[in-house]
């Protein structure tokens, strides 16, 4: 079966959707995730979505618990590069994706994380959205 | 696939017939020259739709029509399922309600990428839902 690539660079996860996934594989994205932020104990995630097409609840919901799980083992996570017709679209269906952090870009991302990394135990928090 | 003909159906019987349906519908969406936002908004409702069909029909049939009226064009997707029927139409209708493990937002949220949305579901019998976007 397709699966999506995880590559790692330092503390950090990084993962680029490039295909149209069918539901099993973006479950198994997820699991493929959370051991290898187990395993590298990675501080950080970055999930690159800016060729997706499409985010429906089902993409929507993989991405909001790949971030609480993240949070949990102790990983940061930033969806990135969202196009606008799918924010448009995303934010219609009725999912504005509360608790996941996101940036413009990978280059945005990457900063947002390491800030969120370096803030972890004083005010952190404020870089959170949601 | 090149271009999807003006009428047609498919199956809705795997995972795999819920991504041709996404991929279906943003062909058709293109050769009618919608936006890229309406484009995106058709192609994610008939994902939702899709998906209610093969997890709760399970499975079912997907089919679609492009619509001429007053020198507009339209296109007409239908989902239909041979399932459980839905009971409660009103609670089904509702933003974060699921009977299953989703996040409740299929059908409502469906209703609101699109123009024109019409279910109609029998216990025991079955569900369809029709959806129309004009360009």
């Amino acid at each position: 079966m397709e699966h999506i690539p995880i590559l790692r660079m330092g503390e950090f996860l990084l993962v680029s959707i490039q295909v149209d996934m069918h539901d099993q594989m973006a479950l198994k994205l997820q699991d493929d995730l959370s051991n290898a932020i187990q395993k590298n104990a990675s501080r950080g995630v970055l999930i690159d979505i800016s060729t997706l097409e499409m985010v429906d609840s089902f993409i929507g919901r993989m991405v909001a618990d790949i971030s609480g799980m993240g949070r949990i083992l102790g990983a940061e996570t930033v969806l990135v590069g969202m196009q606008p017709a799918v924010a448009i679209t995303l934010v219609e269906l009725g999912l504005a994706l509360p608790g996941v952090a996101t940036a413009l870009n990978v280059e945005r991302g990457m900063a947002l994380l390491r800030r969120k990394i370096d803030g972890v135990g004083s005010d952190a928090d404020s870089i959170t959205t949601g | 696939m090149l271009t999807a003909s003006p009428q047609g159906e498919a199956p809705l019987r795997s995972e795999h017939d819920i991504v041709l349906a996404r991929q279906t519908v943003r062909k058709l969406t293109q050769q009618l020259g919608f936006s890229l936002v309406d484009q995106t908004k058709m192609v994610t409702a008939a994902s939702e739709l899709a998906r209610n069909a093969f997890v709760y029909g399970p499975g079912g049939t997907l089919s679609w029509e492009i619509l001429e009226r007053d020198g507009r064009r339209g296109l007409k997707v239908r989902f239909a399922d041979e399932g459980p029927g839905i009971p409660n139409m009103d609670l089904a209708m509702t933003d974060g309600w699921t009977s299953g493990k989703g996040l409740g937002m299929g059908l409502s949220g469906a209703r609101r990428l699109v123009n024109d949305f019409e279910i109609d579901s029998t216990v025991g019998a079955g569900t369809r839902v029709t959806i129309v976007r004009w360009k």
